[in-house]
C-alpha cells in the first residue's frame, strides 16, 4: 500500500511536519491494556463509587429506572456508530427517530414545535435566553432565583461581554417566585423572564401567572425544566413562549453528569429563531413520505458568524434513548409513574417533618424533591447519614448562603419505602441525639 | 441505459410508519413495581390550578411494537458498523464496543454529579486521568473537559483568550478566521464578542503568511485555525505563523477537529499554539449516535491555566477532589463536569493503544488517506497539490463539465454501499469532495470504495443523466428538501 501512494517510508508521509516538529518519543501515556486489563482498570475505579449507596441527590440529574430495551436498540450499529443526517436517503432511521423526539417534546411541553435536541439543560436555557434577546432586540433579562445555579452561571458565562443586565428576583415564603418582586422588575428594556418549574426548590412555579406579567411588560416568558416527568401529571405551561431543559430523566444515566440531552420548544412563528436541528417532514420524487434536516440557514454550517448558535454536534443517541423510554412508557404508564414518584416523595416529606426540630420551610406545591430544615447542622447530619450508606440530599448553603442547614432532597420511584423508614429512622436518632445536647 | 446496480425488493421493514401511527389506547411497553408508600390523590396533592389531564397524542405502544418500530428504523441508517464512512473531517473511526461495557458500569453509569467526592474517587479519577493524557498528547499543559462539544470547546477557548488579554490590558475587537474554517469558528467567534475577519488562502490552501502579516495588528486578538486545515494539509509555517500573532499581542487558537493526524507525531503544544480543543468523538473514538453526544475538551498552555471552566479537577495526596475556588475562571459552559461518559469511553481508547498504537493509529490514517488519493487522482481533479494528510480533498470540475457536482457524485456512490464523503465543505474549494478513511478502514475496504468511485467517473462521462438521479437503492430517493423548507413540518399530529 504505501508503495501504491509512492512513498518508500511512513517517515514520508509525513515530510510536511518539520523536522524539529516531529515527536522524537513515545508519547507517555499508560498502555497498550488487553481487555480484560482494561475492564479490571475500570472495575477498580467503579468500585470507589457511591453504588452501594442510597441516593436522595436531585437538583437536576435524576435517578429513575432504566428499561433494559432501550440500551438493547441504544446498541445496534445502525443507531450507535452512525453520524449527522447529511445524507437524508441513507439516515431516514435518525431522522425519523429525531422527528418522533421533536413530537413528543412538543406534545410534553404544549408548545407547537421542538427541536432535535441540544447538549443539555443548562445550554438549552441559554440558548432559549439567547434566542429571546434575538427576537425582542433588547438586553434584559430577568430571572428566579430558584433557576438552577449552575444554568444561571452558564447563562452568565455565555452573556458576559454581550452587554446584557440580568435581573435576578427572590423567592417567597411559598419556596415560589416572589410576584410583587418580578412585577417590581420588569421593564420595556426585558427580553424575557426566565422560571425554572419545578425549581430548583422542588416547587411548583404558577406559570400563568409569571406569564401575564411577562406579557403585559412585553417581555416573553421562558420556563425550563429539569424535571419533565413532572410534565405527566402538571399542567404544561403552555402559557410561555419557549419551554426548554433536560431530559435526562428519561432513559439516559446519570453518569457524573453527563452526557445528558436538553430540549428547546417553541411556538411556530418563532421558528426561524431556533437554535439546533430541525428535522421536518419531506417527499421524495415518488411521492414518498421521508424525513430531512431542515431550516439549515439558521446554522453554523451556512450562516457562519450570522448563525442562531455555533452549535453543530448535539446529543442524537440520547435523545433517542429518551424517545424509546417515553414511547416505552407511553401515555399511561408515565403518568402512572410520576404518580409514584409524588407519592414517594410526599411520604418521605411527610415521616420526616414529624421528627423533633425538622420543618418542610417552603408551603408551595412540590413533585419528587423538596427542602428539609435540619434539626442541627446539615454537614454533621448528612455524615451520620453516610455511615448508614445513605446519601441524604443536597446541602444548599453551598448555592444559597441564607439556606443554611436545609437540604434539598429527592425520591425517585427508585428509593424504597424501607430506605425511606431507614432515612427517617436515622434522621430521628440524629434530632433526637441534638436535642439531648441542647438539653443538657 | 441498463442499471448496473439491481433495485432491492420491497419488504416489509420499509414500510414502518411512525410510532404514533402504531399506538392503541391501552398498550403499554413497561411495568412499573407496586407502589410500596400510600397511594396519594393527585387532586389534593395538586390541585386544579396545577394537575393535567393527560398528554394528549402520547403513543401508546407495547415493548415488541417499540423493539420491532426502532429495529426496523435502524435499518435504513447506514452506519460505520456497515462499511466505509469517508466523511472529511468526522473521523469515522470503529466505535469499540468496549468502551459501551465499561461506561456502563455501575458507578460511572450511576454516580450522580453532587455524589461526595470521598464517594466519587473513581469517576474523578476516570476525569483525571483522561485530562492527563491529553495533556501529553496535546503537548499543552492542562485540560478541561467541562465542554460538550468542539463548538463549546471553541467558545470556551476564545473566553479564554479574551480575559486573558483583558487582564493584559489589550482589549481587542477580531479573530482571524481562514476562509476554508469549519463554520463553528466564526458563529463561537461572534459569541465570545469579537468580529471575525476572514483571511483568504494562498494558492496552496494554507494561512497566507503575507495577508496574515497585514491583517495581524494590535486591534486583532488572535488567530484560529484549524491543522492540519480542513484540506488535509499540514500548515508547514505553523511556528512563523504563531510568531506573527504572538509578537504582536495576539494569542492562537487551534481546532483540533483534524489531531487524528497528528496523535503520537506532532503535539500542538510545540507549535506554538496557546489553546485548542479535541473532539473526544472523532480523534478518540466515542461513539458518533447518529449526531451526538460528542465531547470537546478544552487544552491550554500555562498562561490560560488560570481561566479555564471551574471547578477543575486536580489530585493532591492520593486523593482526587473538585476545586471550585478559581477566582479567575471564564465560569463555566454547562452544568456539572463535561460529558462524563465520553471521557470513560475516550481513556478507554487510550489505554488500550498506548503510545506505541495510538501513533500507528495516526500513521495508518495517512495511509490509508494517501492510498486513496493515489488511486483517484486520474479520474478526479485535486485542487491543491499540497500533500495530504489523514483527508484528501478532491473537486468535481471534471465531472461538472458534464454537469455532474459532488452531491450528484455522492447520492450515486450511496447505491454501491458506501456512505458519501463530505459534500462541498471546505468552501475554498469548487465542488469540493472531502474522504477521510480513518486508519480503521482495511484496504479491501478502501479497493472497493475507490473502484466504486472510478465506476461512476466513467458513469458520468457515458450517462451523466443516469448519475444526476441517484439514489436508485435506497428506501427513498431524493427527498425535496426546497418544498420542506418552505412550509416546515416539523411534528406529527393527529
Amino acid at each position: 500500500m504505501l508503495e501504491a501512494t509512492g512513498h518508500t517510508s511512513i517517515d514520508e508521509l509525513f515530510s510536511q511536519i518539520p523536522e524539529a516538529l516531529r515527536l522524537q518519543r513515545g508519547l507517555k501515556v499508560p498502555g497498550p491494556l488487553s481487555e480484560p486489563e482494561l475492564v479490571e482498570f475500570f472495575r477498580q475505579a467503579a468500585s470507589q463509587s457511591a453504588r452501594d449507596y442510597v441516593s436522595l441527590l436531585g437538583a437536576g440529574a435524576y435517578s429513575h429506572y432504566r428499561p433494559v430495551v432501550i440500551d438493547t436498540l441504544l446498541s445496534r450499529g445502525e443507531f450507535l456508530t452512525s453520524y449527522t443526517p447529511y445524507q437524508a436517503e441513507i439516515s431516514q432511521g435518525n431522522l425519523q427517530a429525531m422527528f418522533e423526539f421533536q413530537t413528543l417534546i412538543a406534545q410534553l411541553t404544549g408548545m407547537e414545535v421542538a427541536n432535535s435536541s441540544l447538549y443539555d439543560g443548562s445550554t438549552a436555557t441559554n440558548e432559549a435566553v439567547l434566542m429571546a434577546l434575538r427576537l425582542m432586540r433588547r438586553k434584559r433579562v430577568v430571572w428566579a432565583r430558584t433557576l438552577h445555579p449552575e444554568y444561571r452561571r452558564v447563562v452568565e458565562t455565555y452573556l458576559q461581554h454581550q452587554g446584557v443586565e440580568l435581573v435576578e428576583v427572590p423567592y417567597a415564603a411559598t419556596g415560589q417566585i416572589d410576584r410583587e418582586r418580578l412585577e417590581a422588575a420588569m421593564n420595556r428594556e426585558t427580553a424575557a423572564v426566565v422560571v425554572q418549574s419545578p425549581n430548583f426548590f422542588g416547587v411548583l412555579e404558577r406559570v400563568h401567572e409569571i406569564a401575564a406579567i411577562a406579557h403585559r411588560a412585553g417581555a416573553l416568558m421562558i420556563v425550563t425544566v429539569t424535571e419533565p416527568l413532572s410534565l405527566a401529571i402538571v399542567k404544561a405551561p403552555e402559557e410561555a413562549d419557549i419551554v426548554c431543559g433536560e431530559a435526562q430523566s428519561f432513559g439516559v444515566p446519570v453518569a457524573f453528569g453527563g452526557p445528558y440531552v436538553g430540549f428547546l420548544a417553541t411556538r411556530e412563528k418563532f421558528i426561524r429563531q431556533m437554535p439546533g436541528r430541525l428535522v421536518g417532514q419531506a417527499q421524495d420524487t415518488e411521492g414518498r413520505r421521508g424525513y430531512v434536516l431542515t431550516l439549515a440557514t439558521r446554522e453554523q454550517h451556512i450562516r457562519r458568524e450570522k448563525a442562531t448558535s455555533n452549535i453543530c454536534t448535539s446529543q442524537s443517541l440520547f435523545a433517542l434513548s429518551a424517545t424509546i423510554y417515553l414511547c416505552l412508557l407511553g401515555k399511561k404508564g408515565l403518568r402512572a409513574l410520576a404518580e409514584q414518584n409524588l407519592a414517594k416523595a410526599r411520604y418521605a416529606a411527610g415521616q420526616l417533618c414529624q421528627v423533633a426540630a425538622t420543618e418542610l420551610p417552603f408551603s408551595g406545591p412540590t413533585f419528587n424533591e423538596f427542602v428539609v430544615k435540619t434539626p442541627g447542622d446539615a454537614d454533621e447530619l448528612l455524615e451520620e447519614l453516610r455511615q448508614r450508606k445513605i446519601i441524604g440530599g443536597l446541602n444548599l448553603v453551598r448555592f444559597y448562603p441564607e439556606l443554611e442547614n436545609h437540604l434539598l432532597v429527592c425520591v425517585t420511584e427508585t428509593v424504597s419505602r424501607a430506605a425511606v423508614d431507614r432515612l427517617v429512622e436515622a434522621w430521628r436518632y440524629f434530632a433526637v441525639a441534638k436535642e439531648t445536647l441542647v438539653g443538657g | 441505459m441498463e442499471n448496473r446496480i439491481k433495485n432491492a425488493r420491497p419488504h416489509v421493514t420499509r414500510n414502518e410508519g411512525l410510532i404514533f401511527e402504531r399506538s392503541s389506547p391501552g398498550k403499554s411497553g413497561a411495568e412499573l413495581p407496586p407502589l410500596d408508600v400510600p397511594a396519594v390523590s393527585l387532586e389534593d396533592a395538586l390541585g386544579n390550578e396545577f394537575l393535567r389531564a393527560e398528554v394528549e397524542g402520547f403513543p401508546e405502544v407495547s415493548e415488541v411494537d417499540v423493539i420491532c418500530h426502532f429495529t426496523r428504523l435502524s435499518t435504513w441508517n447506514y452506519s460505520i458498523d456497515a462499511g466505509l464512512y469517508p466523511l472529511g473531517s468526522c473521523t469515522m473511526k470503529y466505535n469499540p464496543r468496549l468502551n459501551e461495557a465499561v461506561a456502563r458500569l455501575d458507578g460511572p453509569a450511576t454516580d450522580h454529579p453532587y455524589t461526595p467526592e470521598s464517594l466519587a474517587q473513581g469517576c474523578l479519577k476516570i476525569l483525571g486521568e483522561t485530562a492527563r493524557c491529553l495533556v501529553e498528547i496535546t503537548g499543552m499543559d492542562a485540560v478541561s473537559l467541562q465542554p460538550a462539544a468542539g463548538a463549546q470547546g471553541e467558545l470556551t477557548g476564545l473566553l479564554m483568550i479574551r480575559a486573558y488579554l483583558e487582564e493584559h490590558g489589550r482589549n481587542r475587537k477580531y479573530v482571524i478566521v481562514p476562509d476554508s474554517a469549519h463554520g463553528t469558528n466564526p458563529a463561537s467567534v461572534t459569541i465570545a464578542g469579537y468580529e471575525a475577519r476572514n483571511l483568504k488562502s494562498n494558492a496552496r490552501g494554507c494561512v497566507d503568511l503575507d495577508a496574515l502579516d497585514r491583517a495581524m495588528n494590535e486591534e486583532v486578538a488572535g488567530l484560529m485555525l484549524t491543522n492540519p486545515n480542513t484540506l488535509g494539509v499540514f500548515e508547514t509555517e505553523i511556528e512563523k505563523v504563531c510568531q506573527m500573532v504572538h509578537a504582536r499581542g495576539g494569542l492562537v487558537y487551534m481546532d483540533g477537529a483534524n489531531m487524528n493526524a497528528l496523535v503520537g507525531v506532532a503535539r500542538p503544544g510545540e507549535f506554538g499554539v496557546d489553546v485548542m480543543h479535541l473532539n473526544l468523538h472523532k480523534t478518540f473514538s466515542t461513539p458518533h449516535g447518529g449526531g451526538g453526544p460528542g465531547s470537546g475538551p478544552v487544552a491550554v498552555k500555562r498562561i490560560l491555566e488560570p481561566y479555564l471552566p471551574a471547578p477543575v479537577v486536580e489530585e493532591a495526596d492520593g486523593s482526587w477532589r473538585l476545586n471550585h475556588d478559581r477566582p479567575r475562571s471564564i465560569g463555566r459552559v454547562r452544568a456539572w463536569y463535561g460529558n462524563f461518559g465520553m471521557a470513560v469511553r475516550a481513556l478507554a481508547y487510550i489505554l488500550a493503544y498506548g503510545p506505541q498504537g495510538l501513533r500507528q493509529a495516526t500513521e495508518d490514517a495517512v495511509l490509508n488517506a494517501n492510498y486513496v488519493r493515489r488511486r483517484l487522482r486520474d479520474l478526479y481533479e485535486l485542487p491543491y497539490d499540497a500533500p495530504s494528510m489523514h483527508e484528501c480533498v478532491f473537486s468535481d470540475r471534471r465531472q461538472a463539465a458534464r454537469g455532474v457536482h459532488t452531491g450528484d457524485i455522492a447520492k450515486r456512490l450511496i447505491d454501491y454501499g458506501f456512505h458519501p464523503y463530505t459534500v462541498s465543505f471546505p468552501l475554498i474549494v469548487a465542488g469540493a469532495m472531502m474522504i477521510e478513511p480513518t486508519e480503521t478502514a482495511g484496504k479491501a475496504e478502501l479497493d472497493a470504495f475507490i473502484e466504486a468511485l472510478r465506476s461512476i467517473a466513467q458513469e458520468v462521462e457515458e450517462d451523466p443523466e443516469f448519475v444526476l438521479k441517484a439514489p436508485y437503492t435506497t428506501r427513498v430517493s431524493r427527498l425535496d428538501e426546497a418544498a420542506a423548507a418552505r412550509k416546515p413540518v416539523l411534528r406529527w399530529k393527529p
